[in-house]
């Protein structure tokens, strides 16, 4: 657990730094593969991208346009594909300072509550830490889990339990 | 060795009175070591039928428990309902340890005159004979009292059937929104009384040592803040409201202080909060998940639940009113998974949820021996509480995929499932002795 949260932190930092004005750095082996992947599929721009405009909430085609993070099990590493759609939100938080987002950390049914409670938190504030990495001020985030205690996906499954371990982008009135 | 009996016997208590059964009670494994006994109905002396079956009541009780084995009504060889109409030599035919005979007479004042004797086929003696005098309303506690004093008697063990269950039920109307209800009922069910509603999520009710209170997390203002809620007069206040998570409370064992976790200063801390001054004492500093606080019975430590070594482990630390007095030492090494810690009311278990092959157990251990036993084996076993005698563990299990609550006995021999007719039923708290005065 610790070992991961040292990562997201590097990986935090990397791509803040990258976020101000260095070229995303390439890691060796497979996620290196994949951001390269991601780069030939033109996603790997936001991190470069300029400032979000708020419009950009009510924009479809927007990368702010998902509003949600997924981990795995009992874990808050975050994937490649999620870091871009956090550093969309930084972009748009960091440009927009008077705009504020509540980060909802959610876990799924696995495991007693009052851990998971704690566990929703974590990845929140997960998603917390890359956003001020690259900018987003303190006064904007606020950080609240419920823990297992409100699922999207009712089922008991794998594809269930994925879903529901999250972290979700609230903007007030959008 | 000890044969389960996987027949499941579905009890007649929940026909006596069905109105008020909201929880169903069913023995899912029994055990056949369990010492027979007779109930005899008792005599009537009255207008109309009786207004509770004593005798059904007290035979559920006692079949819960796991020690006993009451003979099916239909097997009585005779209904004497005085120890003076008794022929032992017929009982003692039916391989019956004892019998329990009564009688329950409609008094002018509208209250009712129960008396019963419990008696011993072999000896041929009164092992205990009580006279109760009951108002209508309190006539199935009255039973549970009787259910208490023969469980005492031949176990040498207090009974704990005269003590209550708080839960938490949540509901969904046709518009899928959602109820979520603290719930508190008697050990068997009945009774249930509504403590508090909300549409918004309610998780970790916990008891005061007086019984009359009950600690909780509500998110009705949109984050996890705890209550202290009165179940008699039903006010309720904040206590605690820091920023980032305030959970897991629980009184401590004299009821002066609560235990729980805050995550104000980063990441979640157990703290120790004085009721009478307000004051918060810090317990753990680990940039860990440290959460689930259970106070051990003498008030001088605490077992929570700590990630700090990779997994979710349980950890005891010495503490007085000032916080830890000494480090924390890991207790649980049973796999990678153990959380949740429930101590039993003499300090000498600990009952958990322990993960298996991607399963979630209730699994308790010996402190003193170190024994570590799994005593169920659903998928998602959560929220174990020891009843006030330490001799059964309740537990959130599901069914189909539905919230149930269920008791096992802390040996693992005898194991029971409390269904609600609709809706999830969860995180279950037995209360303590106290509770009804």
């Amino acid at each position: 657990m610790r070992k991961s949260l040292i990562t997201i932190l590097l990986a935090g930092l990397v791509i803040g730094l990258s976020g101000c004005q260095f070229k995303p750095v390439k890691e060796p082996g497979e996620e290196g593969e994949q951001a390269t992947q991601a780069e030939q599929e033109g996603r790997y721009g936001v991190v470069e991208g300029g400032p979000l405009d708020i419009t950009a909430l009510d924009d479809p085609n927007s990368p702010v346009a998902k509003r949600v993070v997924y981990f795995p099990l009992d874990s808050v590493e975050i994937s490649m594909e999620d870091r871009d759609t956090i550093n969309a939100h930084a972009r748009l938080l960091s440009s927009n300072p008077d705009v504020a987002v509540v980060l909802e950390g959610h876990a799924d049914e696995r495991g007693t509550r009052e851990y998971n409670l704690a566990l929703g938190e974590r990845r929140a504030k997960a998603v917390e830490q890359l956003l001020v990495l690259q900018g987003v001020g303190q006064n904007q985030i606020q950080v609240i889990s419920f823990g297992e205690e409100r699922p999207v996906a009712l089922g008991h499954d794998e594809e269930a339990w994925r879903l529901n371990r999250r972290v979700e982008f609230l903007y007030s009135g959008y | 060795m000890l044969k389960k009996i996987l027949a499941i016997v579905t009890l007649s208590l929940a026909l006596v009175s069905p109105s008020h059964a909201v929880l169903t009670i069913e023995i899912t494994q029994g055990v056949s070591g369990a010492s027979p006994i007779a109930i005899v109905p008792f005599a009537w002396v009255g207008n109309g039928a009786p207004p509770q079956h004593m005798h059904a009541i007290v035979a559920a009780d006692l079949q819960r428990s796991g020690f006993f084995q009451p003979l099916p009504e239909q097997d009585l060889v005779a209904r004497p309902h005085d120890a003076k109409q008794v022929n032992y030599t017929n009982w003692r035919a039916l391989n019956v340890d004892h019998l329990v005979v009564g009688r329950m007479q409609a008094m002018p004042d509208d209250t009712y005159q129960i008396q019963f004797q419990l008696l011993d086929v072999y000896k041929q003696t009164q092992l205990a004979g009580y006279s109760f005098r009951s108002r209508k309303a309190d006539l199935r506690r009255t039973a549970h009292q009787i259910s208490d004093i023969i469980y005492k008697t031949i176990t040498g063990q207090p009974g704990a059937f005269d003590t209550r269950i708080a839960y938490v039920t949540v509901t969904q109307n046709a518009k899928k929104e959602k109820s979520y209800r603290l719930a508190v009922a008697d050990s068997d069910g009945h009774n249930e009384q509504i403590v508090y509603e909300s549409k918004h999520p309610l998780m970790s009710p916990s008891w005061a040592p007086d019984g009359q209170r009950l600690v909780y997390v509500s998110f009705s203002r949109g984050r996890p803040e705890i209550y202290i809620q009165n179940i008699v007069t039903r006010q309720f206040e904040r206590i605690v409201a820091f920023q980032g998570i305030n959970s897991a409370p629980v009184f401590s064992p004299d009821g002066s202080k609560l235990a729980l976790t805050l995550s104000k200063d980063g990441n979640p801390e157990i703290y120790i909060l004085d009721l009478a001054t307000k004051k918060l004492s810090r317990v753990t500093r680990h940039y860990a998940i440290d959460t689930e606080p259970a106070w051990m019975p003498d008030g001088n430590a605490i077992v929570f639940t700590s990630d700090r070594g990779g997994s979710p482990q349980l950890y005891r630390v010495a503490v007085n009113a000032q916080g830890a007095t000494g480090r924390a030492k890991r207790l649980t090494f049973e796999g990678g998974y153990n959380a949740r810690g429930a101590v039993s009311p003499d300090g000498r278990y600990l009952a958990m949820v322990h993960r298996e092959k991607g399963r979630y157990r209730i699994a308790v251990q010996d402190l003193k021996a170190g024994h570590f036993r799994i005593l169920t084996d659903a998928r998602l076993d959560e929220s174990p509480s020891f009843s006030p005698n330490g001799s059964m563990i309740i537990y959130a299990t599901e069914d189909n995929y539905r919230g149930v609550l269920a008791a096992v006995s802390v040996d693992g021999r005898s194991q029971q499932r409390l269904s609600l007719r609709t809706g999830d039923v969860r995180e279950p708290a037995w209360s303590p002795f106290k509770s009804r005065q």
